[in-house]
């Protein structure tokens, strides 16, 4: 199973670079997601590994083999389309037996590899329904099946499950996540859902503006993130602009705006350096009524929402900036609009950043 | 009344059932009355003239003959237009060469020239003593026949045909041939098993585009024909020597082949299936390799130039011969035949004009109808289809019935005979771009609109006008091309008055006594006139349509 390596990889369409010098390495039988906003050069990126778009500079080897020269059809790659791409003249069937007959397999080999593939997928049962008459989970079984019964040994899925509704998406991903590795492949999945790439990846590559900004597995980019963006765009952040205070060995005092101050991890700031404070909602804690504890500041419940599992109360300090915090809805006392309310963190679960050139919002900006 | 109130009263007015169902319902009075029914109708009317075509073996077998050589002529066109325009649609839509913008235009050119024109120009190139004959000692290369024909009713198709498919090409997916790649087809495999499947609609669009004019073609296959008789040649023939019955007979036969091949094409067509589960590997990446796809573009570069660029531009020459030699005075002065050709002009535009005025105010209601299914599907889906038998009727054939079934009307001018065939051949054209355009604005839209409080005139002056303008420019534009263009319902129809194609006719056929400069010069006229329109089409509609 094949071993993907790109080399300083760039591609412009006239003004704009999609991909800017780029490269990774994707192990051997590695389920690999790149993820990132829309137009930061995912999908161009996993074009050009699939030979379906020529870089500009740079090189792609899988196994080892240089292939930027090599057609779309020698690489031995599977592909599967956002849109599935289904052949809209051919049955499920005939869709999925394309690979295999265009390459000339023999038929009773095919067959075999194919009724394997449809069961393996689900839609043994739909063989003779043509695309239209099948729903958008049917439709991304088949791309699915269709590129593995042409034989791929690395599998490209480009937002397969995009234009699935959020049920199937959540299912689905499971289901794609077991195959590929029952099947022993590797897989390169691109995605703008952060929570399908952290739930099935086993490394994730961030991408903004044609450049990767960190690769790490799942635990890594959130508990760690080493960019500002990461820790905005992987799962949730809260955001306080202060400068430094004063400095530690293992710790950093931050004064936040209104004179509030906390401390943080030490990494290495300088005093007087204007800093951004990242503080993810489920690390804080939430009292009633205003305490006396380290790293606290306190404010006033601004609102409540209740999804389910969790409730996210947005507070509003005394420096007039929100926080949002999470906490399990089950096993713990709720807060009313209005309550004084006292919210703590441990200093060492935070992260500090470098206020960015461009500005917070800019730099935090996904679209 | 001011305008806004005036406008305010026409919205008001929409609102009610009936005055909506009276204009849809007028409009396909004006189809069926003016449009449809004379051209099948009138020559039903003289079926008893067909007597004497049965009597005579040999008329029987002349009128035989006629028609079946439109028919296999026909389909033999249809068929080269679509092997050969295939590849140039392809280079058009897929290419990268640098060349690419300069072969789209030149590819156009041939629009520019109108089919009489054309005729003579192939006369010319083929036939004449400065054409290619030059380089076969002199003696003409093809002579005056029904390879000629063939040669002509190729170039003029060609280009539409080639257009058809480079819009179904660039409409295209490209997402499918790109699934095919990546799960190991061949270029060419991928390109005959997924994307000709796909675009299958389109190519059975294209050959029934092919075939129909080829059918209807008349002024240019009159010129080129010599002594052969195809059935528009057949009918102008016995129409000059007033021989009623067999006119009618192959009048009657080409209208209804003519439908009921259009109608088995069009039903049957769909469930034509191209083979997709036989591959050949190995030959078809032999295909694919870049050498072999150079000389396929090299082989599709020839047959565009040579058969159809080269011969439709030939006129040029003459052109130029003519202005050097001092015709253009004459003309500018109106000398001699000129006199009638600047009258036979105007009447040309003014026709056109007219036609272009009635047609687009009757027929955009039917477009609505169509379009949007007002009357079910079933209703739009008849209609759409009868709306396109007039461009599939042989326009000579549509011609000879109309005058028969309006001479049964007292007091018919002859311009209002011109004007009833115009407005016949012109309709399809407007009412396709306009049902595409309407169905190209998205329903929710509409929607949208009466939510906001829009009535249905309201909805279709500030909606569907704006949004559709650019296909209302480019239909107006070609039905007035259409008319200016048309011949052979003209030729039909005509005793005294003569639209500027049907002098022509008579020029090269020596029916008029003018030279050779004379028909090249009032050739180059009508070509000069036909740029200038479609230069009008180009930058103001542009792709947008």
């Amino acid at each position: 199973m094949p071993e993907i390596k790109i080399v300083n990889i760039s591609k412009r369409f006239g003004k704009i670079v999609a991909v800017d010098n780029v490269s990774l390495q994707v192990q051997d039988k590695e389920y690999f997601s790149l993820i990132g906003p829309s137009g930061c050069g995912k999908t161009t990126l996993l074009r050009i590994i699939a030979g379906l778009v020529e870089p500009d500079e740079g090189e792609i080897y899988i196994d080892n083999n240089l292939v930027n020269k090599v057609p779309p059809e020698d690489r031995g790659i599977g592909f599967v389309f956002q849109t599935y791409a289904l052949f809209p003249h051919m049955d499920v069937w005939d869709n999925v037996m394309y690979g295999p007959r265009v390459k000339g397999w023999e038929e009773t080999k095919s067959e075999k590899v194919g009724d394997e593939m449809l069961r393996m997928v689900r839609l043994d049962e739909r063989l003779d329904a043509f695309p239209h008459e099948l729903s958008g989970g049917m439709m991304q079984r088949v791309a699915l099946g269709r590129a593995l019964t042409a034989g791929a040994k690395l599998l490209l899925l480009d937002e397969p499950l995009g234009a699935l509704d959020a049920k199937i998406r959540f299912e689905l991903r499971y289901d794609l996540h077991k195959l590929v590795k029952d099947l022993g492949l590797t897989a390169i999945h691109v995605t703008h859902d952060q929570g399908e790439a952290m739930a099935i990846s086993d490394r994730i590559a961030v991408m903004r503006k044609g450049m990767i900004l960190q690769v790490g597995t799942p635990q890594e980019l959130y508990n760690n993130p080493e960019h500002i963006f990461v820790a905005n765009f992987i799962g949730q952040n809260n955001f306080l602009e202060g400068s430094v205070a004063k400095t530690d060995d293992d710790k950093v005092q931050i004064e936040l705006s209104g004179g509030l101050t906390v401390s943080s991890s030490s990494t290495l700031k300088k005093v007087g350096e204007r800093v951004v404070l990242a503080v993810r909602p489920e690390i804080f804690t939430i009292e009633k009524g205003h305490t006396n504890r380290h790293n606290s500041l306190l404010g006033v419940v601004e609102r409540l929402i209740y999804e389910g599992t969790n409730i996210r109360y947005e507070v509003r300090l005394e420096n007039k900036e929100i926080v949002v915090v999470e906490r399990p809805s089950l096993t713990e006392e709720w807060f009313k609009t209005g309550d004084n309310v006292t919210v703590s963190f441990p200093s060492e679960k935070s992260r500090i950043f470098a206020y960015p050139s461009e500005g917070l919002g800019k730099e935090l900006a996904v679209g | 009344m001011s305008g806004s109130s005036a406008l305010r009263y026409l919205d008001k007015t929409s609102s009610k059932p009936l005055v909506r169902h009276l204009i849809y319902a007028g409009s396909v009075a004006f189809f069926l009355g003016i449009i449809l029914v004379p051209p099948i109708l009138g020559v039903a009317l003289k079926w008893g003239a067909i007597g004497e075509v049965f009597q005579s073996s040999s008329l029987m077998s002349r009128a035989s003959s006629a028609i079946y050589a439109s028919f296999a002529i026909a389909f033999l066109v249809s068929f080269l237009d679509l092997v050969a325009g295939l590849p140039l649609a392809w280079f058009i839509a897929r290419g990268r060469s640098k060349w690419l913008s300069v072969i789209d235009t030149l590819a156009d050119l041939p629009f520019i020239v109108p089919t009489v024109t054309l005729g003579y120009s192939l006369l010319l190139f083929w036939s004449g003593a400065g054409g290619v004959s030059q380089i076969f000692g002199g003696n003409p290369l093809v002579s005056p026949g029904w390879v000629l024909i063939v040669l002509l009713h190729f170039a003029f198709s060609y280009p539409a045909v080639v257009r058809v498919l480079v819009g179904a090409l660039l409409d295209y997916k490209i997402v499918y041939e790109e699934a095919a790649r990546t799960l190991g087809a061949a270029p060419v495999t991928a390109d005959r098993t997924v994307t000709l499947s796909i675009l299958k609609s389109s190519l059975i669009a294209a050959f029934i585009f092919a075939f129909a004019r080829s059918l209807s073609e008349t002024g240019a296959t009159v010129i080129v024909a010599g002594a052969f008789e195809s059935g528009v040649v057949f009918i102008k023939n016995t129409r000059d020597l007033g021989q009623e019955g067999p006119m009618v007979f192959v009048s009657f036969v080409l209208i209804l082949t003519a439908c009921l091949i259009y109608l088995g094409i069009r039903l049957l067509g769909p469930r034509l299936k191209i083979p997709v589960k036989k591959v050949w590997p190995s030959a078809e990446r032999k295909l694919s390799d870049s050498r072999v796809k150079t000389f396929r573009d090299s082989i599709t570069m020839f047959v565009f130039l040579a058969l159809v660029l080269t011969p439709s531009l030939f006129i040029v020459f003459p052109v130029f011969s003519a202005i050097a030699g001092g015709t253009l005075n004459q003309a500018v002065a109106g000398v001699g035949v000129w006199q009638g050709y600047w009258q036979s002009l105007l009447l040309s535009y003014l026709v056109a004009a007219a036609v272009t005025v009635l047609n687009a105010l009757a027929s955009l209601p039917m477009a609505i109808l169509i379009a949007r299914k007002r009357w079910g599907a079933t209703a739009s889906t008849t209609l759409d289809v009868l709306s396109n038998v007039p461009m599939i009727v042989p326009s000579i054939a549509l011609g000879a019935s109309m005058k028969i079934f309006w001479s049964n009307f007292a007091f018919m001018p002859e311009v209002a005979l011109i004007i009833f065939a115009h407005l016949s051949i012109t309709y399809p054209y407007f009412v396709r771009t306009m049902v595409g355009a309407i169905e190209r604005v998205g329903i929710d839209l509409e929607e949208a609109s009466k939510t906001l409080g829009a009535r249905p005139f309201a909805v279709f002056r500030t909606l569907i006008l704006p949004l559709t303008k650019y296909s209302l420019f480019a239909g107006t534009i070609m039905m007035f091309a259409r008319s200016v263009d048309e011949t052979g319902a003209t030729l039909a129809v005509v005793s005294t008055m003569k639209t500027v194609p049907v002098l022509l006719v008579d020029w090269v056929k020596h029916t008029v006594p003018a030279s050779p400069m004379d028909i090249a010069l009032g050739a180059g006229f009508l070509v000069l006139l036909s740029f200038v329109i479609l230069l009008v089409l180009r930058l103001v509609v542009g792709g947008r349509y």
